[in-house]
């Protein structure tokens, strides 16, 4: 018992103070891509050598559409080594409330099947995730009672979104200070948070989990597969991305997202929910 | 090409017995042998390599050669640890008579191996114990994905009929617990029906596949550079292994050889790998049997070990690092002090934690005796990895067939007998102290030179197995390579595979609440056994 409470003393605080202050990840991890669109002249070889195709483009009437989905997005890098225009960053906060948003979108002229200049976009608002941690208080206060309890789904995963989602359970990301249970029914449960590709094995278990739970309720995809199908796509064993099987309130991409980003997701589902 | 000076005996003991039965051996890689026989003669072939040779059938999968050959092939693995080898051999099975004969009844290893290949290939077993399906569910339509003329993308009807047909377990006060797919904690989907009468368990059935996504399909569907990708999304906790035995088996297809520094990467994010996992699982067994506190430092010596991963590599679960020909990042000196570093920083912390666990007697209480796997059953059922090293089964790819850097260092497999809970901790404490040992070995004399060699070209019709010792135990993918640098077939097999009848064996005569903990011992991929 002196041993035990020796070695947590001498531990002492280990918690991260995200999100107050900036994610604590490697200058080196692979996160969001940044995209320089004026400069990049063609996507094609980009598209060649990403293992997941979420690079496409689409040619029609003079205009080249180019789309990088960063909801297929494993962060491999791959494209990055070969097209100067795509440098990834480290930030791994990428959680948003829409799938649209999670892709990249550019236009070019295109004479003659060649790619011409870049045209910008169309003016457009984003305002998102500032003061997550303060928001999260409020609504879950009001709505929740101080607590917001998860009950998870693996619907088909690798098991890598797993790894990273029992880390938050770890005195490092430690949940529970937001007032945030992993509990064991979905009839505890108000968020969903589900791992994919969605399997044809797993789909009744899911829409079963989901109608289990009382409301309201949020549901929150996590990492590439459950955003979008990711590597496995849609065959004859899975139906893609979770939303493909029920309605989501929040994406968390990554393969697998980290805590971090996990938290992040988290928090946004929270802050969106207001009744 | 010749083969190993170990192997030769055993080829000419082979073919002076068997003579026109059997086809002249055919080497694809010194220690990778292939013999091409008629169906009746597997039965025999099997009992005899086993009983002379002491040979371990530890594969057993079917091809759909017919666009070439016009025949279904079925592919017998058999390791020979002593000689450090592989014998496989090759039978057809005509497409107009798609039936072979069980080997279960004499090697029950392979009880799962088979029906999976009855399942995705459609060829009907005959004389198995319990030919039932297995990697289909039971409410699936009459489908075999993995035949050829059957499309990847296809879209199967809504699902009818019962989903699992289990067997009738009766008698007075016997009841049955069902318990998933979805499951209490963070974890992986299946379907346990325990049978109780009282606390114990009397007999315990197993469906998985719950998380079947169609992998080895999707292999032949897409570059092999690509197939990297995939690979290390079969088991996300083991995506090195994964991705390197696969890397391995292409570059063994192309005849080729990663170069030394780079076999180093790969053996030191192995041990990594394995680092992670050990710790994370002695705090979750721990967790189970109710002792916390040690689950949280283990949690904590854990995310050390991922935001290491995450300098190394810029993923925390190594994803990205794997490479046909070697590894994508060679490391500069700041980031192998930066290895150094964090593994001196731990190790004193780790054993902190061991002491913890070692000196609590509530802990031991629960651990020992539960969940046994006796020695004989772990043999029978072909149990692999640190589960088999935990019940006195001594393998271990890394010093029996050594891959990436394993040839040039020294270490220790440490094997115990009593196969409970307690071991297989016991096993994971010394791997760890192991893996340490490893490592810094691997970083004291890391070879210069380049991380990654250019692939060759490899032509269509070359077959190849590839390998690494997961923290789990021993995974092999098996490729059969296509036109432009595609693949015909890739076989996976994840040690979870193999283990999983095993828990039905342990969980005997134990009480339903020590199941978690049972289960965790051994931590079975549900990813890697469903792909």
């Amino acid at each position: 018992m002196f041993d035990i409470l020796r070695e947590s003393f001498r531990t002492g605080v280990v918690t991260t103070s995200f999100p107050q202050t900036p994610p604590d990840v490697s200058p080196a991890a692979r996160g969001n891509l940044e995209i320089n669109f004026p400069a990049w002249r063609d996507p094609g070889p980009a598209a060649a050598v990403c293992p997941v195709a979420a690079i496409s483009s689409a040619d029609r009437a003079g205009i080249r559409a180019v789309e990088v989905d960063l909801g297929k997005c494993v962060f491999c890098g791959l494209c990055a080594e070969i097209e100067p225009a795509i440098r990834l960053t480290n930030t791994c906060t990428l959680a948003v409330t829409a799938r649209e948003k999670l892709k990249k979108n550019a236009q070019y002229h295109l004479a003659g099947g060649v790619q011409g200049e870049w045209i910008p976009p169309a003016q457009t608002g984003e305002t998102e995730t500032a003061a997550l941690g303060g928001e999260l208080k409020t609504n879950i206060t009001q709505i929740f009672g101080r607590s917001l309890h998860i009950r998870q789904v693996d619907a088909g995963s690798c098991n890598g979104c797993e790894v990273e989602i029992n880390a938050l359970n770890s005195p490092i990301y430690d949940a529970e200070r937001f007032g945030i249970h992993f509990v064991a029914s979905p009839r505890h449960a108000d968020m969903l948070l589900v791992t994919g590709p969605v399997t044809r094995n797993m789909e009744l278990a899911l829409r079963k989990t989901y109608a289990a739970m009382p409301e309201p309720r949020l549901v929150v995809a996590v990492g590439a597969c459950g955003c979008s199908g990711g590597i496995f796509g849609r065959n004859y064993a899975t139906v893609g991305g979770v939303d493909s099987v029920l309605p989501v309130d929040v994406y968390i991409p990554g393969c697998p997202p980290n805590p971090h980003a996990l938290l992040h997701g988290i928090l946004l589902a929270v802050g969106k929910l207001k009744l | 090409m010749n083969a190993l000076p170990a192997l030769q005996p055993i080829l000419d003991e082979i073919t002076h017995r068997f003579g026109d039965r059997l086809s002249a051996p055919r080497l694809e890689r010194p220690d990778e042998i292939y013999f091409h026989a008629k169906l009746d003669l597997v039965s025999g072939f099997c009992g005899h390599i086993c009983k002379r040779w002491n040979a371990r059938l530890m594969n057993v999968f079917a091809d759909d050669a017919r666009t070439d050959d016009g025949v279904f092939y079925l592919y017998y693995v058999y390791a020979l640890d002593s000689a450090r080898g592989f014998i496989i051999l090759r039978a057809p099975v005509p497409p107009d008579q798609p039936e072979f004969a069980s080997l279960t009844n004499a090697v029950h290893a392979v009880n799962w191996q088979e029906r999976e290949v009855q399942d995705l290939f459609g060829l009907r077993l005959i004389g198995h114990p319990n030919g039932r399906r297995c990697a289909l569910h039971d409410n699936w339509p009459d489908v075999h994905p993995l035949r050829k003329d059957f499309d990847l993308r296809a879209t199967l009807p809504p699902f009818q009929g019962p989903r699992h047909n289990f067997r009738v377990v009766e008698g007075e006060g016997v009841f049955q617990v069902p318990v998933g797919p979805v499951h209490a904690g963070i974890i992986e989907p299946g379907h346990f029906l325990f049978s109780v009468a009282g606390e114990p368990v009397l007999y315990l059935q197993l469906r998985l596949f719950y998380t079947h996504k169609g992998t080895e399909k999707l292999f032949e569907s897409i570059p092999a550079n690509h197939g990297v990708r995939l690979a290390e999304s079969i088991s996300g906790d083991s995506s090195f292994a994964h991705a390197t035995a696969f890397c391995h088996a292409v570059e063994r297809a192309a005849r080729m050889d990663a170069p030394p520094r780079a076999r180093a990467l790969r053996s030191v994010c192995l041990e990594l790998e394995r680092l992670y996992n050990h710790i994370a699982d002695i705090g979750a067994i721990s967790n189970d049997v109710a002792f916390i506190v040690a689950n949280s430092h283990a949690m904590r010596l854990k995310e050390k070990i991922l935001r290491l991963n995450e300098c190394l590599t810029g993923n925390r679960l190594l994803r990205g690092m794997a490479c046909l020909g070697g590894v994508r990042w060679d490391w500069d000196r700041p980031r192998l002090q930066a290895v150094t570093d964090t593994l001196a920083a731990l190790e004193p912390e780790f054993e902190a934690m061991v002491g913890l666990i070692e000196n609590s007697s509530s802990t031991r209480d629960r651990l020992e005796n539960t969940g046994v796997l006796k020695p004989e059953v772990a043999r029978d059922l072909g149990v692999v990895g640190l589960a088999g090293r935990a019940s006195g089964v001594d393998a271990d790819l890394r010093r029996d067939f050594p891959h990436a850097a394993y040839d040039s260092i020294q270490f220790r497999v440490p094997v115990y007998q009593a196969g409970d809970a307690q071991d297989r901790m016991r096993v994971r404490v010394d791997e760890v102290r192991e893996s340490l040992g490893i490592i810094r070995q691997l970083i004291a004399k890391l070879p210069g030179g380049t991380c990654r060699a250019p692939m060759p070209e490899w032509p269509a019709g070359r077959v190849a197995l590839g390998w690494a010792e997961g923290w789990r135990g021993e995974i092999f993918h098996w490729i059969r390579t296509a036109p432009e640098g595609r693949l015909a077939r890739c076989k996976v097999k994840d040690p979870s595979l193999q283990n999983w009848p095993a828990l039905s064996e342990a969980i005997l005569g134990n009480i339903v609440p020590d199941f978690p903990v049972i289960n965790k011992s051994f931590n079975l991929s549900y990813s890697g056994t469903d792909r």
